[in-house]
């Protein structure tokens, strides 16, 4: 008897933890301009803040992201519209000038020619 | 044309506030390869109008600005530069030509080797397989002896055992897992961590406090977890000889393969033998066993990336003999010689599997198994204690989000089984005792990606002899600046009261043994039950350019139940339940400064305050330092091109007064054992990254416990081996050569 508590226990953290993934699920990659670490965390961290969004990892050496994301949630242009808001250029939408020079020292992608 | 730059920048730091110049020289690669002075380059801070140009040398000198960090390289047909300085005076620069491209900076900071994070919720701190090399000898029992967390005393005179202690409580409180399997408990509690050869270790993160839930129930003071290494990653081939003045020699040979991509698979061997009667104190025992031992692991590992899986396989044997007790060599006896045997062997093995969604890489599943069988046969004079655990462990983990990775749950499964039989002293009292337990585990964990974070857990278990029962664990972190971070924790622990295998140096006493209670499922005596909850602050700062910090650490452990040692009655040792309080208060206060490039010095203060109530009277725990004062050195040269270096380490270690239980030999001390300091140190010189030999000394001031044998006769009640307070043996000097192929 005690022994059905704990698998109770258990198939509730289990049907807990799917009861938002039957919803679509989306996955991107594109990518973010930025240099350092501090870009990566500034990075990851203002894109998983976005509603929505699932997983973000920043790749230094390439620059691109990948994305998870709830497409019923958010949608890809939003995402992109956030990460500009950012400071940090995508393809489609680029940071204000404004909001670039108040990025911390090491992520000034546009005048560091070495990343 | 692809270029490597290497920038070594010491992070951190203040500006400088004088009127300094920024000095070095400019260059640039030609076709050839070949370094060539740069002129006319415009060398300028960025935002502002302090410029200058390099000279026909390629050199410059700027003065540096406040507020200014960002400096500017500027020079037809080649690239502009933009270089962030934060800690030199001195900055060489090369050019790259326009056509050129540069694709990889590396910005490289000296590692230490003791790493306590900001960001992560639990207090944990890492130590680094540099941080183990301290202490060139030779298993983790002794690598505590470096770092201020974890304390190292001997637990008797004759065994030459070193046990661990954390926030003032032995290690049966600490759970210590082997790559998250529980892996020294029961048997193994006394001489399980002295069975773990140092160089087979990468990594170990030490946790202070109750820890997570995946690991099980048991932990009440804090978690060490042993991380070994891996055969993909390791070197494929190392060797570390050993030996000391002492007459302990030791070895240890690893060679690792990579079979292909995919599989790989290390061979460890570790020996140690010594042979050496030594009496150095005169009292006609052994300072010190004669000891044989031999250790054998094997371990598989398989990745595959592309499907995301990961899994190892790990075949373990290890051997240990010591012979303790009266030197038989030198003396003639008119009656028996008290001797005695700790043989023990020792067989391991563990099965882990993982599999990471490689399409959704916050989703993952591991599952791992162990088995294992300790036994171990030991006589003490006339007492005997043989003990037999066969052990197995599983455990099931899910890991996935709730919405984003902001949110992370863990959930899972673990069951445990451990078959003790146990021969008891004179009359070889034979007890046997099964615990099972099988419960499931429940860990939300929030990281908001800056300030805030917590950890919270629960887990419910059945166990058939400490019941069914739930523990909850909560972790959370506030990291108000960059440079602050405040923790606090709070949870419950049990475990099972395996009284004979953690308090072995009874053995090696003449009193009698008494078990006061009867009732209860281990011995008569009733499982051991705490709440642990701690503070912790830790502030960042800079001075004169140079990074420190300061943590305070308060831990509270309230016992709700423990099976009190007592040794307070001379001749008698006797065992019961708590009856009234127990607790361990203990405050820590680490101060850390890197005094220059190469030196590192670290300084701990600790006070314990352990009390609990005995029959006769609420007291503090004997043989507990009520204060402690640490503090390490450690220097290293710049590397040479060659990988050559030369390393210097120095420990010191304060131990305040202890309480000593009554026994009519130690009346001189009025209660209270003096205070000693103890100094450690270490020089390695690596001649190249292949090649180290170092040399070191431990106790060097070559203090000792005057009596650490007292009661006359070995076969009387008087006799005692265990009221321990300072080492037995003076100092000791060792030298050990490392190869790495």
């Amino acid at each position: 008897m005690k022994y059905i508590f704990i698998i109770l226990f258990f198939t509730s953290s289990y049907l807990f933890s799917f009861q938002d993934q039957d919803s679509k699920s989306a996955k991107v990659s594109f990518e973010v301009s930025g240099v350092c670490d501090m870009c990566k965390s500034r990075i990851d961290e203002g894109v998983i803040k976005i509603k929505g969004v699932k997983y973000a990892n920043w790749n230094i050496n390439s620059n691109n992201i990948s994305i998870i994301y709830n497409s019923r949630k958010t949608k890809l242009d939003s995402i992109k519209k956030n990460i500009a808001a950012l400071g940090h250029d995508t393809d489609k939408y680029k940071a204000k000038d404004e909001v670039y020079q108040s990025l911390p020292e090491c992520c000034y992608y546009k005048t560091l020619s070495i990343h | 044309m692809k270029f490597k730059l290497l920038f070594f920048l010491f992070f951190l730091v203040l500006k400088s506030y004088s009127q300094e110049y920024l000095t070095g020289n400019i260059s640039y690669l030609n076709e050839e390869n070949k370094s060539i002075s740069l002129e006319g380059v415009s060398i300028y801070w960025l935002d502002s109008s302090v410029g200058v140009v390099s000279d026909e040398n390629g050199f410059y000198s700027i003065p540096f600005q406040e507020s200014k960090n960002k400096l500017v390289f500027k020079m037809l047909g080649f690239n502009d530069d933009l270089i962030e300085i934060i800690t030199l005076k001195k900055y060489n620069h090369v050019m790259i030509e326009s056509s050129s491209k540069l694709d990889e900076v590396i910005i490289s900071k000296r590692q230490k080797t003791i790493q306590k994070s900001y960001f992560k919720t639990q207090n944990i701190t890492n130590v680094s397989s540099d941080e183990l090399l301290k202490a060139a000898c030779c298993n983790i029992s002794e690598s505590f002896e470096t770092n201020p967390s974890i304390d190292v005393n001997y637990s008797n005179a004759v065994t030459g055992v070193k046990q661990v202690k954390m926030l003032g409580l032995e290690s049966p409180y600490l759970l210590i897992t082997e790559e998250n399997i529980p892996m020294i408990r029961g048997a193994s509690q006394v001489y399980g961590l002295s069975f773990i050869p140092g160089t087979w270790v990468e990594s170990m993160q030490i946790t202070k406090g109750s820890g997570s839930v995946v690991n099980g129930f048991e932990s009440i003071s804090g978690q060490i977890n042993v991380e070994l290494k891996k055969p993909y990653s390791d070197s494929p081939f190392f060797v570390n000889v050993y030996s000391n003045n002492m007459g302990r020699n030791e070895i240890n040979i690893h060679g690792n393969k990579i079979i292909n991509d995919k599989l790989s698979t290390g061979l460890y061997l570790h020996a140690n033998k010594n042979s050496s009667i030594n009496d150095k104190n005169n009292d006609g025992f052994l300072d010190n066993p004669t000891s044989d031992a031999f250790n054998l692991f094997n371990r598989w590992q398989y990745i595959n990336t592309e499907k995301g899986l990961v899994s190892f396989l790990g075949v373990r044997f290890m051997k240990d003999e010591k012979i303790i007790g009266e030197n038989t060599q030198d003396m003639v006896f008119i009656r028996d010689p008290w001797r005695g045997e700790i043989n023990t062997n020792r067989f391991d093995s563990n099965f882990k599997f993982g599999y990471v969604n490689p399409s959704i890489p916050y989703q993952s599943i591991g599952f791992q198994m162990a088995y294992s069988n300790h036994d171990q046969d030991s006589f003490f004079g006339i007492r005997n204690y043989n003990i037999n655990q066969s052990s197995f462990y599983s455990s099931l983990i899910y890991n996935t989000i709730l919405g984003s990775t902001l949110n992370k749950i863990k959930f899972g499964f673990n069951y445990s089984y451990d078959d003790f039989d146990e021969v008891v002293d004179k009359k070889n009292i034979f007890y046997s005792r099964i615990d099972k337990s099988f419960g499931g585990f429940f860990e939300y964990s929030y990281d908001s990606m800056d300030a805030v974070s917590l950890v919270a857990g629960i887990r419910y278990d059945v166990h058939n002899n400490l019941g069914d029962f739930f523990t909850p664990r909560l972790h959370m972190r506030y990291q108000p600046f960059e440079k602050s971070v405040m923790r606090f924790s709070v949870g419950t622990g049990r475990k099972s009261s395996n009284i004979f295998s953690e308090n072995q140096n009874i053995f090696a006493t003449g009193r009698d043994i008494q078990i006061l209670n009867k009732s209860g499922k281990f011995y008569g005596l009733d499982s051991e039950k705490a709440i642990n909850y701690g503070f912790s602050f830790r502030q960042g700062f800079f001075i004169n350019n140079r990074e420190g910090d300061i943590t305070f650490d308060y831990y509270v452990t309230d016992f709700k139940n423990q099976v009190v040692v007592d040794w307070e009655t001379q001749g008698e040792l006797s065992f019961y339940n708590l009856n009234g309080k127990s607790f361990a208060k203990s405050l820590q206060i680490d101060f850390e400064y890197q005094i220059s490039d190469n030196v590192l010095i670290k300084s701990t203060f600790k006070n314990f305050d352990v009390k609990k109530q005995y029959v006769s009277g609420f007291k503090q725990n004997p043989l507990t330092p009520k204060n402690r004062f640490f503090t390490n050195i450690e220097a290293s040269t710049n590397e040479r091109e060659n990988g050559s270096k030369w390393k210097f380490d120095l420990t010191y270690n304060w131990i305040g007064t202890q309480r000593l239980t009554s026994h009519t030999e130690l009346v001189d001390f009025d209660g209270y054992s003096p205070s000693y300091s103890l100094l450690n140190s270490q020089i390695t010189r690596e001649f190249s990254n292949k090649l180290e030999v170092y040399i070191g000394g431990e106790n060097i001031g070559g203090y000792t416990q005057s009596n650490p044998i007292i009661g006359g006769d070995p076969f009387g009640a008087d006799f005692d081996t265990s009221l321990i307070y300072a080492p037995i043996h003076g100092a000791l000097f060792y030298l050990g050569l490392r190869l790495k192929l």
